[in-house]
Order: C-alpha cells, then structure tokens, then sequence
C-alpha cells in the first residue's frame, strides 16, 4: 500500500506512506492542527490526545490515544478526531462549558487532551458514571488546576447527560443530539467503509534490522527521534480484532491484543474480575489502547506489568516464523537485560495460559510513586491454588528487583504444598530477599525496592491469609 | 461573568509560540549543552556537525556580537559557556538547521572536550567550600541569646526541602524573526519580557528600541519562565539577526528539564524555645540554598525566605542567616512561593519536633502563637489588617479540630495496617516585590471609533487569568458590554520597562494601572458629554450598560455614539497610566522596613489516609479558609487555590528531583518526574474565601491568589508524618521532604539510623 487514506475531522485525506512521523507531528506541521499539542513526547501530559475511530460492527468506536506515539501508517481506514474536529460553529458543547464553568482551564495548553479523553468516553458509552469519566482522563495531566476544578466539571458534565443518556446502539447520534459531536460524524462510519482495508494475513520479517511495532507505545519513547529513518514492519495496525478465548484447558490471548482489551475482556474477567479495576495502573487509558500483550512482552522491560502478571499465570508463548511455529515458557523467554530468546523474524502469535480453577488465586500488587500513570517501583503477582492440602501450583513473579521480569522460583518451591502460617511467610519472606538483585535509580533505592517486595508479598498473603501477617514480624 | 481565554482554550483556538503560523524560510534551532557538571573546555569541534544535512549555521560564544552575559541580579551567567561549564545542561553551542530534527541530529555530531574539575551537588558541601553566590543574609529580631534562659524548652534539629520541577506543559520556547536594518522581533513565552528585550539588546550589541518582544500567553510558567526563558529567546534572535532568517526553538521536554533550573533546594538547621504553655520565645534558623551554578534569582530568592522564616507566628526573638549556596546543577530559579515555602516549612518542622518533645498538639502550638495586628515581623514591619485568628478560628467554626483528632484515633486504634493522620497549616504571605523598584506598572488603554477597547499592559498571562482580571475591572469601570474589550499581548514597544509577571503582583499592579489609565478616559468622556449636555457637574454623568445617564435620567447617549462623538470632536481616545506601590521601601544593609503593601493569610486543615503495608497515602480532605480580599472572579481565584495547594501537595508528596554525584538529573522525564494526576486529588477539597476582609492596595479590595495557598501543601506532609507516628509512636524521624512513598515506606519500616538524610 502506497497511499494512507483516512479521515481527518471532516476531511479525507491521502498521505503518501512513507511517512515515518508521527501522528502529532503531522497533524501540526501538515494540516496546521495546533489545538493538539505536545507536552512531553512520551504519552505522559496527554497534551496530544486525539481519538482515533475504528469500524467496529455497524459502528465506529473511539479510543483516545496520544498522537506523539502514533505511527503516521497506522492512520489508514480511521477518523482522526482532534479538538478542531468537535468544535460547534459558535457555541461550546457541554464538555467544554462545564470546563469554562468550573474553571478548568488555566494556561489552556493540556485543555484540549482533556476534552478529547471525555469525549472517547462520552461517544463510546451508553450509560456514564463519574468514577468512569474520572478514568477517561488517566492519561492527561494539568499542572495549573490541579485538577480538582476538572473533576467538578466532570461531575457536572455526568450529572446533565447521566438521566437521559442514549439507549444502546445509539451513542453517536445521541452525542450528536447532545452537541458532544458535530453532525458530520454520522457520516462517518459509510466513509470509513469506502476505504480499502484488507487486514494483514501473513507478516514476514525480512531483514534482521527491522524494528516491529506493535502498538510502539515504549519504543516511540524510547527512539523519539531516530524511528521515523528505521525500517519498521507496523504488526498491530493492520490486525483484525481477534478477542481472547478458551478452550477446556486453555486461555488463549491473541500476540497483538491490547492491554485495554485485555483488561475488558469478558474471559479475564469471568476469572479474575477484579483485574478490570487493578489493571488501571497499567499506563492510561490513551497507552492502553495502544500497547499491546507481545509488545509488552518482548519490550523485555524489568518492570512490564503485564509480564509480570502473565509470568506468575505461567503462560506459554507461540512464536511464529514464516509458517513454523514453537512454543516457549515466558518463565525462560528472559536471557539477560532486554535479552529474550526470539529470532528477529519470529513474531508472538499468542500467550496462552492454563484455565484457572475454582480453587485459584491470584493477587496482584503494584506500587508506584504515582498509583496511575507511573511504572512500577515494583510490581508483584502471585497465583496459586488454595487447597486443605495447603497451596498448590504456587507461582510468584516480582518486576524491578532483577535485570528481567522475575519468577520467584525458589520462593514459589518452597511454598508449594505449605500450609500458611506466620513462620512459612517469614521464611518465603527470606528466601525471596536471596532470588532478587535490584538496582537504585529513579524508581527507587535498592534497598526500598527489597523492603518493598517484601510488603508486597505480604500484601498477597493479607487478602488470603489475613491472620498470618504480624505487624511484629515486619518491623 | 464570560471567561474569554477559557473558551478559546477549550475549543483548542488559543495561540501559544509554537502554534504561531511561521514564515517561508524559518530555521529551527537546537542547543548543544555540556554532559559535565564542571569543567575546562579544551576544544570545541564543531566539523562533523557542520556537514551535517540541512545545517545554516552553529553558534558558540565567540559568534556572540556583543556580551556573553543573561546574568539578571548577578552579571555571573554566560549565554554559551566559552571556557568553563559549570552544570550538566548549560548550552555551549546553538545548531540552526532547515528542520527542528535535523537541527538535533547534527548537535549529536558535535564533540567537545572538557577537562573535569571537582563537582559540588550539595549546598553545604558548597558552604564549607566556601562557595558562596552573594554574602550571607540575617533578619534579626529582639536578642535570641538573651531569650534562650527564658525558655523552658529548647529544641535543635534539621529540615530538608527537595526541588520541584515547574512542569509548565508548554516547554520553553521562542521565534525570532528579523526586523528592518539590524532590528529583531521576537515571540517568547517568558513571564519578563522586559527582561528579555534588554538581554538580547545586551548578546547583540544594539539598542533596546530595535528589539521587540511579544507574549501572547504562556501554557504555564509558575516562575520557570521568569529569568530561565531568556537564553532560548536570546539564542534565536542571535541566529536569527546573524543568518537574517527566521528562527524557532521548542525544547523537547527533556531537554527543558535538563538545562533548567527548578525550585531551590534547602537544608536548615533550627533552633525553637518556648514556654511551658506553648508560646513560643525564639526561634533561629540557618538556611543553606542550593542555589545552582549561577546567582538567577537565588538571593531574592533566599530574602524571600528569610521574610516568611517565622509564617504566620509572633515570635519576638529572632535571628535567620541565609547563604546562598553555589553547587554544579543548573542555577535554580524562581518558582511559585519564591523562597517562602521553604522557610515555612522550618517553622512547622520546629513547632512539630517542640510538640513531640512537648506532648503537646502541634496545632495547640501553631495557634497560640498566631500574628495579630500590632506584632512586628523580623524584617521591622508591623501586621495590619491580620486575618490569621480570624481564618484559623472560622476554620475552626466550620470543623471541630477536637472532633478531627478523636476521630483519626479512634480510627487508628480500629485498624492496624491503616492509618490516618491530620495537620493544620496556617500561612501568611507579603504581597510586592521586595525589591521595591520593581513594584511598578503600566497601561495603555486605547477606545477605536466603533466604541471596543484594546487594553495593554505589562502583565504576561499565563493561565493565572490575570487578562480577564483586567478586562472585568475595565467592563466595570466603563459599564460596558465584555465583548467590547479585549486584552492585547503583552508587548515592549506598547507597554515597556515592564517588571516581570511575578510576586503574585501582576492583577495588583497591572489592574490599578489599567484601573487609572480607564478612569481618566472615562473622566474625559463624561466631561465631554457633560459639555454636549450643558451639564455643569460631569460627576453626574454616569454610564450604566452602555447607556448614559445624566443626573439619574437615561439620555439619548449610548456607548457608541459618545465613542464616535468624541473621536469628531478631536477628544483623545487613548490613555496611558503608570502605577507604583506606595509607601514600601525595605533597607538591605538593615533588614528593616515595609517591603510588603499587604499580607494574604489562610488556614488549612488536611487529614491523609497512610497504607502502612504498601508506604503509599491518600488524601482525605482539605478545608481551608483563605483570605482572597473581594474576589475580582471568584471562579478563576478558587481554580489558583486549589491549583496551588495541589502543586504544593506535590511538593510535598510524590515531586521529587534527584541528581547523582556526578550533577545529572536522573528524574529528567515525565515517566520519573510525577505530578499529582486526578486520581491524586483529595477526595474533598472546599475552600472558603474569608468574607469580611479590606484590601486597598489592590483593584476594588482585591488581593493577590497566585502563590500563597501553595504553601497551604506543607500541611500534607505534617499529617503524613502524623499517620506514621501512629504505626511507630515510639519513634522520632527526621523531617526530611518530600514524603514519597519511598521515604513514608522506609520510616514505617526502616530502623532510624539507617535512614540516610537523603534517600538516594
């Protein structure tokens, strides 16, 4: 494909396709769109949030993201949606009066991201609730407000819109009856339809030197500035939405899930429902919808959350390679600091772990200078079965205490078949004090990161074993 | 009231520098700044970069015309480091190249040798070095030798304040585009255009008059862009006078962070002596300052500290001795409080280690000792007009401290991994400059033939809403409708020899010259219309939405026929006002004076929930009354305070700078510097605007918001301290800011020996 075709608010677009920028830069520099505007380049203010439309169905879903860490070639067959392209001709939409209103507005240079996050979840919602919309706007920062003035808009917004919000199905023409959005947007999803689309069927890495995007939400950080002259094979754009499944035994997550569709996902949350609430600290909202399950995975970060989660469920990896394919434990996909054991030309088709039983449980705990928004100090998972026999098929990881995503395996040994007590959790206590190497840097010293696995390992036991954590045996 | 700025913001139509539409042929700059902390420059190879693609020209200081010199109290900063760099971060070279990308490309060519000289990051390290950026200050008050036998107990220790990043989201930036002849006009998103004019006039070697600066608004500025948005102004306007092309600098967030100075570090040590019930006798303290590689602001700065050592206590004996201390990181700066959160903080910190020792509640300390009109400030200014018993006790009236303190203890016996913690935070703040020339400001206030107003003055707005301030006290004084006024950039050629938007004055100042420059064209006016209607007294002309009325009775005149009438009738449409503080003077040798116009007071109350397992925190509340004045626009003053006292949570809490030994910013990206997000917010936050209080140094008994309720946020960290001390009651911890996860999880757990003054 040579040309990139989308849609720009309301204007169809071709971009030649070998545009290596980003969706940001573009929208400034070619089509003079300023009202989005960059803040950190890292997906950390949420200055340059803009939704990107998708058919979905009948529909068109929304999901915000942050234009900085957007490929430009992931644009073909979407609606880009900046402030621009929501504006009313000349009065403001209940959004942005609720905003000037409350004052939620200083300087008036994160305002726009924040607009955009709420009006995602005004369009793709049919049913609003506060702590819901609090969510939306995870990803943007306001330095001047402080944001308490923000949430009292967003309260009001929700309360006008809460009693007469759309019937299922309807959440565009009801935003458009409402002036959330301009009538142009009803338009949108034929236009969407007229783009050629075809998704990707077989996707062969060539060239050692290609780097693989998928989703790219850290590696557009990490090479702000060189990505746009790498050779880049973009995987997750052109996907088809394959959702999470499961067989009799088997959990099986497609490599370029998103991590927000992972966390919404009906089979995770039949499971494991409170991992819905719990993996709201895994980036933003705008990250989310962008970073995916293999990315995470192969970025090989020390503290992936996801890894670490998917590392405690003991999950198996399916990498695919021109037609071959093998399996590998994640628990032994990690080789050293950001060192996995892939060919450059194998892809992560998908994750699968093992179905959870009655009996299952998993804890996960993440603490962060900031609870959202932040990557971890360290992060934790621990998964066993709690059984009159004691636990079962223990299995505890830890992120930010090693080179690598960590597997506690001695830790998880010794607690394998143990009744929990106070003297079996001081002794796991010990013994994963002696599987982790942590350094100190801007997340922490080394010796707060000990102390903080510690806790956190504890924190597993408090939610299953209340009684066998004492304050005197921590102090 | 109708917010104009607002609804441009949330509409996304507002301008800021980098959204300015940009001339055929504009280059973009790109700075090359050092990796060593301090050093000798040996050589500079600038030949790589040079064939680099798309490159116009490298700047270094030799290219520099005319002096080398963006020193503003302290001539002491160079522009481009030429023989020596003394922070990681300050620029040596200016790359311009055809594309902003191409520009930083090229800077990575660039190789520069440098001989390493010893590096100081510490302020007392710097201080027992001898380094010192200007001579040391000292406020003294009654004889503190002579009170210590008076006292019944007497307390030392020491308190630590961490930096804190501005983190406007609008980086620093500026546009410079040649002028006729050697003239340059630059766009720049600085609080100080003045400031900037005249450092350019200074790197160029031409007068001020050729060089024009404009400001249409800041995304955030918070202090950072008050002196640290100069150089990048500077630079481009070098490139730019020397190549005749247009040039724009942005600066990647990193790169902001890196090369720019941020709040000041502090170590004090205190001294505190009070009575057996509470009343504090004296109280010394010694601040050492980080100040940085350069003077910037440190010792306006450091001043500023010492005027807020003692908050919003009486204390009759004192003596404060400031020093300023120069170390290898990049020159810190002006940030919103100025210096005074810093002293307040070693206030509270003494009067919660007095408590300790004491058994008593520290808030039963803080209030006892409360100002009250007739004290005497250490600098020799006497409080009027106090409002620190009042705000504390309708704080008071509005929620029972006793109840507070039965309730957290109630909770913290019912639960053992949680606990919750609560503290009281009174402030007071001087409001002017204090150095007194710069109390002083400008307005041109022009009316066109169709009957709008275009007003400008020296005020920067920069999300503080100081543009609609001014424009509701003109709407007021001319009666007419909002849609006629509009507030111009803030421009050197209209308004010059402006003071920077600082101090929390720019409403103050710029407001009552617009207030004088309005109220003589309306005098002009009625006087005017007084004569077309042979009315001998023009006072009984009044304008009343847009109609005229003559003794009471509506006339035929409206708004814009009186416009068009006087404009025939060769009536000057124009006015120009100047306004300068009155009655304030404050002698350095001495100490002593009036160096405030007035003083803004507040309480706050804060109660935090601590996870004791976990080391990570919650805020429950915060009530505060706040003395406001009469509010000009209450909603844009309630959004400052609340705005305030988060960035002052912020501080306080999560907000933490850390630069190794070797003078590198490690916390130097938004993914290791966090700001409090939503999530963060209290879970109730109400601020009460103190009703009853009387202001004449401002516009209509208005009082300045912009920085004292960031102050507010010390609280935070005192209540933090107190759910610890809950968990571990039979340990002292050393006060050391800011309280991060990391620091709370440490004190619960950690034996207090081990805890290192800094964690890192």
């Amino acid at each position: 494909m040579n040309i990139l075709e989308c849609i720009i608010n309301n204007a169809s677009v071709k971009i030649p396709a070998n545009h290596g920028i980003v969706l940001l830069d573009f929208l400034r520099q070619h089509e003079h769109l300023t009202g989005t505007k960059e803040g950190c380049r890292e997906g950390d203010c949420g200055a340059c949030t803009v939704l990107v439309g998708e058919l979905q169905g009948d529909g068109v879903y929304y999901r915000s993201v942050n234009s900085c860490l957007m490929p430009l070639s992931d644009v073909h067959g979407k609606h880009i949606v900046t402030i621009e392209g929501i504006n009313q001709p000349k009065e403001l939409n209940p959004i942005q009066q609720a905003f000037v209103n409350d004052g939620g507005t200083q300087c008036g240079f994160c305002t726009p991201g924040f607009i955009l996050s709420l009006t995602g979840y005004f369009v793709n919602n049919g049913k609003f609730e506060p702590a819901d919309a609090l969510q939306a706007v995870d990803g943007n920062i306001c330095r001047c407000t402080g944001h308490t003035p923000i949430k009292k808009a967003i309260h009001h917004i929700v309360d006008s819109l809460k009693n007469n919000s759309a019937a299922d199905g309807t959440f565009l023409s009801y935003c458009v009856e409402q002036k959330i959005l301009p009538d142009y947007f009803l338009a949108i999803p034929a236009r969407l339809r007229s783009i050629n689309t075809a998704p990707l069927t077989d996707v062969h890495i060539e060239e050692e030197h290609t780097i693989v995007v998928s989703g790219g939400t850290d590696l557009y950080v990490q090479k702000a500035f060189t990505m746009h002259a790498e050779k880049i094979k973009n995987i997750a754009s052109w996907r088809k939405s394959i959702p999470i499944t499961e067989d009799e035994n088997t959990i099986h997550i497609p490599g370029t899930t998103t991590v927000e569709e992972f966390r919404l996902s009906p089979v995770v949350a039949k499971y494991f429902p409170e991992l819905k609430r719990q993996f709201e600290c895994f980036g933003s909202t705008p990250i989310r919808h962008r970073a995916t399950v293999a990315g995470n995975i192969v970025n090989a970060s020390p503290i992936g959350d996801m890894t670490c989660l998917l590392m405690a469920l003991n999950a198996v990896l399916t990498l695919r390679d021109a037609g071959s394919s093998r399996k590998i434990p994640l628990r032994q996909f990690y080789k050293g600091y950001k060192l996995i054991d892939k060919k450059y030309s194998e892809l992560i088709e998908s994750v699968s772990f093992s179905r959870p039983k009655s009996v299952t449980r998993l804890s996960y705990e993440k603490v962060s200078r900031r609870q959202f928004l932040d990557i971890a100090s360290v992060n934790t998972t621990m998964v066993f079965e709690q059984t009159e026999k004691g636990m079962l098929q223990c299995g505890i990881s830890a992120g930010g205490v090693a080179p690598v995503p960590l597997f506690l395996a001695k830790t998880s040994e010794y607690l394998n078949g143990k009744m929990v007590n106070g003297d079996t959790l001081k002794e796991s206590l010990r013994i994963a004090q002696t599987e982790i190497s942590p350094i100190s840097d801007a997340r922490g010293s080394a010796e707060y990161k000990r102390l903080l696995l510690r806790q956190l390992i504890a924190a597993h036991f408090m939610k299953y074993f209340p009684g066998a954590v004492r304050k005197g045996s921590l102090i | 009231m109708k917010n104009f700025d607002s609804e441009k913001h949330v509409r996304g139509e507002s301008q800021f520098v980098d959204d300015l539409p940009v001339p055929e042929g504009t280059l973009y700059a790109h700075v090359f700044y050092s990796r060593v902390a301090h050093g000798r420059i040996v050589s500079i190879d600038l030949s790589a970069a040079n064939a680099m693609h798309g490159v116009a020209a490298i700047f270094t200081a030799k290219d520099i015309p005319g002096e080398n010199q963006i020193g503003g109290i302290v001539q002491d900063e160079p522009l481009l480091a030429e023989h020596h760099v003394h922070f990681i971060g300050q620029p040596i070279a200016v790359v311009v190249a055809d594309t902003a990308l191409n520009a930083r490309s090229a800077a990575a060519q660039i190789t520069v040798e440098i001989e390493k000289l010893p590096v100081i990051t510490d302020p007392r390290d710097a201080f027992l070095n001898n380094e010192l950026l200007v001579p040391p200050i000292t406020f003294e008050l009654g004889n503190t030798n002579a009170a210590w036998t008076q006292c019944d107990v007497v307390i030392e220790g020491i308190a630590e304040t961490g930096g804190q990043e501005h983190l406007y989201l609008e980086t620093q930036g500026a546009f410079a585009v040649p002028a006729e002849g050697d003239a340059v006009k630059v766009v720049s998103s600085t609080q100080s255009p003045t400031a900037v004019q005249r450092t350019i006039a200074q790197v160029l070697n031409i007068p001020m008059h050729k060089v024009e600066v404009d400001v249409l608004r800041l995304g955030g500025g918070f202090g950072g862009k008050e002196d640290q948005a100069t150089p990048w102004a500077a630079m481009c306007a070098l490139a730019s006078s020397s190549l005749r092309r247009p040039v724009k600098m942005i600066l990647h967030r990193q790169d902001d962070m890196r090369m720019t100075g941020k709040r000041h570090p502090y170590s004090s040590d205190f001294k505190i002596g009070l009575k057996k019930d509470g009343t504090v006798l004296a109280y010394e303290a010694a601040f050492y300052q980080n100040g940085g590689a350069a003077a910037d602001l440190s010792p306006a700065v450091l001043q500023r500290t010492m005027f807020h050592c003692t908050n919003s206590y009486f204390i009759p004996n004192v003596k404060a001795v400031g020093y300023s201390c120069r170390t290898n990181l990049p020159p810190n700066t002006a940030f919103r409080g100025f210096g005074g959160p810093q002293g307040k903080f070693v206030i509270e910190a003494a009067i919660f280690k007095a408590a300790e020792v004491m058994k008593m509640d520290p808030f039963f300390i803080q209030k006892k000792n409360l100002l009250k009109n007739g004290d005497e400030f250490p600098y020799g200014q006497i409080a009027e007009r106090c409002q620190a018993v009042p705000c504390w006790n309708l704080l008071e009236q509005k929620i029972s401290i006793d109840d507070v303190k039965r309730r957290t203890a109630d909770f913290n016996s019912a639960n053992e991994w949680k606990k919750k913690g609560f503290a009281l935070m009174p402030i007071c703040f001087g409001i002017s400059f204090t150095n007194t020339m710069m109390n002083q400001a400008s307005a041109l206030v022009h009316i066109y033939t169709d009957g709008s107003v275009g007003i400008s003055t020296a005020a920067v707005e920069m999300g503080q809403g100081v543009n609609m301030k001014i424009h509701g006290i003109a709407q007021r004084i001319f009666s007419i409708n909002a849609e006629r006024i509009k507030l111009e950039s803030t421009n050197t050629t209209r308004v010059a020899n402006t003071s920077p938007t600082a101090a929390s004055t720019g409403a103050d100042l710029n407001g009552k010259a617009v207030q004088l420059a309005c109220s003589v064209l309306l005098d002009r006016l009625k006087q005017f219309v007084s004569e077309q209607l042979q009315q001998p007294d023009s006072a009984k002309i009044v304008i009343r939405d847009e109609k005229l009325f003559n003794d009471g009775k509506e006339t035929e005149w409206t708004w814009p026929r009186l416009i068009l009438a006087a404009n025939g009738a060769r009536i000057s449409l124009t006015a120009q006002h100047f306004y300068s503080t009155p009655n304030i003077h404050f002698d350095r040798e001495t100490s002593k004076g009036q160096p405030f116009a007035y003083h803004v007071f507040g309480t706050a109350l804060f109660q935090v929930t601590l996870d004791c397992l976990r080391g990570t925190y919650g805020i429950d509340a915060v009530n505060v009354v706040h003395d406001a004045g009469k509010s000009l626009q209450p909603v844009i003053d309630r959004s400052q305070a609340e705005g305030a006292i988060m960035q002052g949570i912020g501080w306080m809490t999560m907000e933490e700078i850390i630069y190794n030994n070797e003078g590198r910013l490690i916390t130097d990206a938004l993914s290791t510097y966090k700001v409090p997000d939503i999530h963060f917010t209290p879970a109730e936050m109400n601020v009460h605007f103190l009703d009853s209080s009387e202001n004449p140094f401002a516009p209509f008994n208005s009082k300045a918001i912009g920085e004292p309720p960031f102050m507010y946020g010390i609280g935070v960290y005192f209540a933090l301290m107190n759910a610890v001390k809950a968990f571990r009651p039979d340990v002292t911890f050393p006060v050391i800011a800011p309280m991060t996860p990391e620091r709370a999880l440490c004190l619960l757990y950690k034996e207090v020996g081990t805890l290192a003054p800094s964690l890192q």
